[in-house]
């Protein structure tokens, strides 16, 4: 979803070229584009900072007060809490004592507006900082990446035993869905943009549709179909099988929406050059739309990559290292990431934590690469 | 694109676009006979699945009849089998996430749209993007063994001081004292509420991107002439940006609800699995159907498993629903025609 809403942004900007405060600027250094903004009324004068500063001083001198000497209450979630509560009242008071009650009203609205992304920024970088630092024990030790848990206890010490299996499980896993699904879905995304017709609309809603099955369901779906009624072993490809099933609709809206963007002018121009449909596509709209593709396919793998459900249903946990997809569980990053939770063990925990943050690794790779490959576009 | 000019539309009727027919070439014909074969391929896969669903419900309700739906137990080994309680986690835990990520996304939108700096705002997006990539199961570690800690704590003291309001009741003795407790108030740990957390971890990205996007599509005229008028930061957005933005923010929320609706792993890590009907959503113990499926595929006979594939079925038409909702409602903001001067 969040794909889509991503790849949205570039279709507003082309489409609606005189808003320029939702344009953000190409990041060019050395030729400053010509920004019209709104007027951001940001005066700040010596007074607004000290009402500011003062405020954040007596509120936590206060809150200090009340909360560790008078009242009986601890914790420190109740302390940050309180102190943000006083300090919105006493930044209220303050701007008050010389403004008006509307800008009172900004004021306290601002905190807010300020609040709620520290919080998240906080929660998200408390999310890297734990997955690492809990897992520093074990991503310290060169056998991590490159030995396997065949034969290692969970209380064995970290010099044995690591998540090798797993990297590769994971790769060859993502590798079968995507190669299933991207080119399925980016014909189907041809189909529906550039074909068209009445069978391209019930595809697309049908697709649509399906972009809301949940994981699990997708992994009951190959669980029951592949395992239980083909008889088919636990193994990679029927993980595969099941990212496959779950990426397909997520990717085929992803591409055609990439497609949409592809001005409708230079398909106009191959059509007037004589170009067959065909060729129109495969020339023209689909190198157009190469690097909006990439990116699709990039966040898919991350998602795919990323999930847990799907592969918990599928592929078993195993422990030792197997490269075959077709035989034999085939443990991944995420399968691994549970198991090692459900044991109990602390130091499998601290293994699984390792093993969050070498996900947390591969995810944000993909990430940056998929917008490395769109930035590239726009420098075009 | 069909708008027509109002002076054309009357004219003369003869006056036709000229109906240009081309015979296909041979690579053309392929082209088109194999991009639609796949589409119909990819159609016949994608709704197999729909339909796959469906047919192994017919057994199912055959078998337990509308005490499916009733049913809160699930107890497979004396074939009492029911949904009603993981349905009612379900939404518990998908509402509750709304609680915790909907203020939070609508103010980080803001703050993204209208607040930061224009030179941060690439970055601040670029950020939100990323957390969406972040996967379940790292937030589920994060709140299982960083949030929840304190997490029961804030239950603890809420159950205590405001216990009296039944959603926030907790069956146990809230002044037991703190040093004969375990550590960490195992009554209050794995809650629909701790769950509620993580996925509105999960949720949050989406929600935010959404919103974000139709508050930055927000006229920037009227913008400025409220600026013009005297209105503060506020003032402006609650005049013009909010709005401007009610489709987005309602159809936002609601894809993130699709979303929260559905989430597993970080959901399965955290809670203490119970079958109950509950209003209590401090207190240990919840379920939801992907919860469900997630535990007891493995044990499952067949009739257990069509059982498992119809609280499937159901989790996806809600799912389903709410998707079809959210994706009118974003769509719908974005034909609208914007005051220009």
């Amino acid at each position: 979803m969040t794909q889509t809403a991503t790849r949205r942004a570039p279709a507003h900007v082309r489409r609606e070229p005189v808003t320029p405060a939702s344009v953000p600027p190409a990041p060019r250094p050395p030729v400053p584009p010509v920004v019209e903004d709104v007027r951001r009324p940001s005066g700040r004068t010596r007074e607004d900072l000290l009402s500011v500063v003062g405020a954040g001083v007596a509120s936590l001198a206060t809150t200090w007060l009340f909360y560790t000497r008078i009242l009986p209450f601890d914790g420190s979630i109740g302390f940050v809490v309180l102190w943000y509560v006083v300090f919105v009242l006493f930044y209220a008071g303050l701007t008050a004592l010389t403004q008006p009650r509307q800008v009172v009203v900004d004021r306290i609205v601002t905190t807010a507006v300020i609040a709620a992304p520290s919080l998240i920024a906080l929660a998200l970088a408390s999310v890297v900082v734990m997955t690492v630092v809990k897992g520093l024990p074990a991503l310290t030790h060169w056998n991590f990446y490159t030995e396997d848990m065949a034969g290692v206890r969970a209380n064995d010490s970290f010099s044995r035993g690591g998540i090798l299996h797993a990297l590769v499980g994971t790769l060859i896993e993502v590798a079968i869905a995507v190669s299933i699904a991207m080119p399925l879905g980016v014909a189907t995304a041809v189909y529906i943009s550039e074909v068209g017709g009445r069978g391209a609309e019930l595809v697309r809603t049908v697709v649509e549709a399906m972009t809301a099955l949940p994981s699990i369901v997708a992994g009951l779906f190959i669980y029951t179909i592949c395992l239980v009624y083909l008889g088919m072993p636990t193994s990679g490809l029927a993980a595969a099988l099941a990212l496959a099933v779950m990426a397909l609709p997520i990717m085929a809206r992803a591409s055609y929406v990439v497609l949409g963007v592809v001005p409708g002018g230079l398909r106009e121009a191959s059509y007037a050059l004589g170009a067959g449909k065909w060729q129109t596509v495969w020339r023209v709209v689909l190198p157009t739309a190469r690097p909006g593709l990439a990116t699709a396919l990039i966040l898919g793998i991350a998602r795919a990559v990323g999930e847990t459900a799907p592969v918990l249903l599928t592929s078993g946990a195993s422990t030792y290292f197997n490269a075959n997809p077709v035989q034999d569980p085939m443990n991944s990053l995420p399968l691994y990431i549970y198991a090692a939770v459900q044991t109990g063990n602390p130091q499998m925990e601290e293994r699984a934590y390792a093993a969050a943050a070498v996900l947390l690794a591969v995810v944000l790779t993909l990430f940056v690469l998929a917008r490395l490959v769109a930035g590239g576009r726009k420098s075009r | 694109m069909t708008a027509v000019p109002e002076t054309l539309v009357g004219g003369s009727e003869e006056d036709r676009p000229r109906v240009l027919r081309s015979r296909e070439s041979l690579q053309d014909r392929i082209y088109l006979g194999s991009v639609r074969a796949t589409g119909l391929l990819v159609l016949a896969i994608v709704s197999s699945i729909g339909v796959f669903l469906g047919l192994q419900s017919i057994p199912t309700l055959r078998h337990y009849g509308f005490g499916f739906f009733t049913e809160y137990r699930w107890l497979p080994s004396q074939d009492i089998i029911g949904i009603a309680a993981v349905v009612v986690g379900t939404v518990q835990v998908a509402l509750l996430a709304l609680v915790v990520a909907f203020p939070l996304s609508l103010l980080t939108a803001l703050f993204i749209s209208d607040w930061a700096p224009a030179r941060l705002r690439p970055t601040l997006i670029r950020l939100v993007d990323m957390m969406a990539a972040v996967p379940g199961i790292v937030f589920g570690l994060w709140v299982l063994f960083v949030i929840q800690p304190h997490a029961t704590e804030v239950a603890h003291w809420i159950s205590k001081h405001v216990g009296w309001f039944p959603l926030f009741h907790v069956r146990t003795d809230v002044d037991y004292p703190i040093w004969n407790q375990l550590p960490g108030y195992p009554s209050y740990a794995g809650s629909a509420f701790i769950a509620a957390v993580a996925v509105s971890m999960m949720i949050f990205p989406m929600a935010t991107s959404v919103m974000r996007e139709v508050f930055s599509e927000a006229p920037v005229n009227e913008k400025e002439a409220a600026l013009a008028l005297g209105a503060t930061r506020w003032a402006m957005v609650r005049t013009v940006v909010l709005p401007f933005g009610r489709s987005g923010i309602v159809g936002g929320t609601m894809l993130a609800l699709g979303r929260a609706l559905g989430e597993t792993i970080s959901v399965v890590l955290v809670i203490s699995q119970t079958f109950e009907i509950k209003g209590y959503v401090l207190e240990s113990g919840t379920s939801t159907i992907s919860s469900l499926i997630a535990s007891s595929f493995k044990e499952a006979s067949p009739a257990q498993l069509s059982a498992l594939l119809t609280a499937g079925f159901v989790l996806f038409c809600m799912t389903l629903v709410v998707n079809s909702f959210a994706a009118v409602i974003v769509s719908r903001s974005r034909g609208r025609d914007v005051t220009d001067l």
